[in-house]
């Protein structure tokens, strides 16, 4: 009989801890299925793989990713990621970050490796909060979205209106590739590991930097329950945040 | 061996390049900038990497990133900088990554002033960042010594698994000395001798041989044994790594006790004054972690000594040391400036002449 799926050999057997309806566990397997295929296709060799770990719900990935692996300062994992690059450059090194780690504390690190055109990939997941902190006002918050540091909603002449990381890394020279995907159906699941694999490609064949984001679902912190939460997603955020590439240049 | 003239931050940079440091992470900041700057054309020579990263904060991360892969690895930075580097030199002690930092230090607080200064002894030895952790802290007294203890620096990070801290004053990296470089040290990353660094793990290998470079460790057990694993280097460490510098003690009624340039001021002193006959010397540390406690009580016990004189160029960070290490045991005076103005020969003088005489 021949076998028509497994799980991949990228993740380890380590039970998640994330929420239910969290959209991590979805995430994970799609950057590790697409670094097993480069694998099996014989365009990268099995432990040339490094992958960093951020603050945040993802803390723990280093025990998810089976590869070698960093577990990073809130906000430093693109520096981390230079390192480990520079120190071992026939590697493929991915950051997985979320947004208050990457689009707050850790904006200058993202920007000058995009700047840079650091040959590594970010994987940017946003669910709009602070998830492992317990459901902060993140700068990804939508305005009017309530949360435990603005509980009459996000005000947007007293914070600001939330950031589009996207857009903004597409404006700077060094990035070679950026696109945002969700993961709320199958057909967009199908769409985020095409971004997720083709920049990791890029990075074998020594492009610039990629970034792929990906839109979450926050069911805990966000007070609903998975389906809502999708829901939620589709309604609020997509519109602020719409899917789509941001810039190719492997494209032009 | 020939001698040759060079400048002390020059000089050390190529002393971590023989060494086998092929990886710099850095940023500008007077008054080291000549490291990166020489490491920027060096590097590319012996097939390295200098990289000048958007911020002191960023360079440290970089070192964890490239240290992470058991590589070679060595940031520098002086004073605020250092200070900006704090987080990851904690996360680098945490995660038992071997490398070398270098702070040139200058006067504070805040932007302080650029001319040398010993403010960085507490930052240094005494913490700097969160949590139990301890640097290898070596502090040099002249640019010989600083290329000295470069070539034997990385061997002590790597056996101990601890970043190793260069305290230096910019007096040492901005003046010129005549030195004597030793040769290229032949280094290449072992993985057999690193089984915990990233370098090239794959599924199917055993899984405790996986690289994973971290400083988390959430349930209070483990990070308890972790912490108990950090402490047992420290433990080696104080054991075996204390070294300091006995000037003219044997017979001496007052002993000095100063580190990096200042104790040079001092030796000219003591000379000056041992012609006159009066029986003064110093006690120079070296390591600055782990301190030589021991050793410095037993040569300010002898029944002769009649007191003991710290000088800095600080507010007396190293005096708790000195202190420490005496318990009581004899008078202790404290002579220093702030601001970055080092003591002169005649201020050092009259201090050591008031403890001869029992002023």
């Amino acid at each position: 009989m021949s076998v028509v799926f497994e799980k991949t050999k990228l993740l380890t057997d380590k039970q998640f801890h994330y929420c239910p309806g969290c959209n991590h566990g979805i995430i994970h397997r799609l950057v590790a299925e697409s670094i097993d295929e480069l694998i099996q296709e014989g365009k990268l060799e099995a432990g040339n793989v490094m992958g960093v770990a951020p603050v945040g719900c993802s803390v723990f990935a280093y025990d998810y990713f089976n590869c070698d692996m960093y577990e990073a300062a809130h906000g430093r994992a693109p520096a981390v990621a230079t390192g480990a690059k520079r120190a071992r450059p026939g590697t493929l090194v991915f950051t997985y970050q979320g947004d208050g780690d990457l689009a707050s504390i850790g904006t200058a690190e993202i920007v000058h490796a995009a700047h840079r055109g650091e040959k590594i990939v970010t994987i940017f997941v946003n669910n709009a909060i602070y998830g492992m902190t317990g459901g902060q006002m993140a700068p990804t918050t939508l305005v009017g979205q309530k949360t435990t540091t603005s509980p009459y909603g996000r005000d947007e002449a007293w914070c600001g209106a939330p950031i589009k990381v996207s857009e903004m890394l597409s404006e700077v020279p060094g990035a070679y590739y950026i696109e945002r995907c969700a993961v709320n159906n199958n057909a967009n699941i199908l769409k985020t590991k095409k971004a997720i694999k083709k920049a990791f490609e890029y990075q074998l064949n020594g492009k610039g930097f990629c970034l792929i984001e990906v839109l979450s679902t926050c069911p805990t912190n966000w007070g609903l329950n998975p389906i809502e939460a999708m829901k939620w997603l589709e309604d609020n955020m997509i519109p602020y945040y719409p899917l789509g590439v941001k810039k190719d240049k492997g494209a032009e | 061996m020939a001698l040759t003239l060079m400048k002390g931050s020059e000089a050390i940079a190529e002393a971590a390049i023989r060494a086998g440091a092929r990886f710099f992470f850095g940023y500008p900041i007077t008054p080291q900038t000549e490291i990166p700057e020489y490491m920027s054309a060096r590097m590319p020579e012996v097939g390295g990497c200098f990289l000048q990263a958007e911020s002191e904060v960023a360079a440290i991360n970089m070192v964890y990133g490239a240290a992470g892969t058991g590589a070679r690895v060595i940031t520098s930075s002086s004073s605020p900088g250092v200070s900006l580097k704090q987080e990851g030199i904690s996360y680098c002690a945490g995660a038992q990554l071997p490398c070398v930092i270098l702070n040139v230090m200058r006067g504070g607080p805040g932007l302080g002033n650029i001319q040398a200064s010993q403010g960085d002894y507490f930052q240094g030895v005494k913490g700097g960042g969160n949590g139990d952790y301890h640097l290898l802290t070596y502090a040099p007294s002249s640019v010989q010594e600083a290329i000295d203890i470069m070539m034997f620096a990385f061997d002590k990070a790597e056996k101990y698994r601890m970043p190793v801290l260069f305290l230096a004053d910019g007096i040492i990296a901005q003046m010129m000395e005549p030195v004597e470089m030793p040769e290229m040290v032949d280094f290449k990353v072992d993985p057999e001798k690193k089984p915990w660094a990233c370098t090239g793990w794959k599924p199917g290998d055993d899984p405790a041989k996986r690289g994973v470079i971290n400083s988390i460790y959430i349930d209070t057990e483990s990070l308890t044994v972790h912490n108990a694993e950090l402490q047992k280097s420290y433990k080696a460490a104080r054991e075996n790594e204390q070294m300091w510098e006995c000037y003219k003690t044997d017979d001496a009624e007052v002993v000095v006790t100063a580190f990096g340039t200042v104790a040079r001021v001092v030796k000219s002193v003591i000379d000056e004054l041992r012609e006159e006959g009066v029986k003064v010397g110093l006690f120079r540390p070296i390591t600055v972690w782990p301190f030589p406690y021991d050793a410095l009580r037993e040569t300010v016990m002898k029944p002769q000594v009649k007191g003991v004189l710290d000088v800095e160029v600080n507010e007396g960070q190293m005096l708790e040391d000195v202190k420490l290490a005496i318990e009581g045991g004899k008078p202790v005076s404290f002579f220093g400036h702030l601001g970055s103005q080092f003591p002169t020969t005649d201020e050092i003088r009259g201090e050591i002449l008031k403890i001869k005489e029992g002023k």
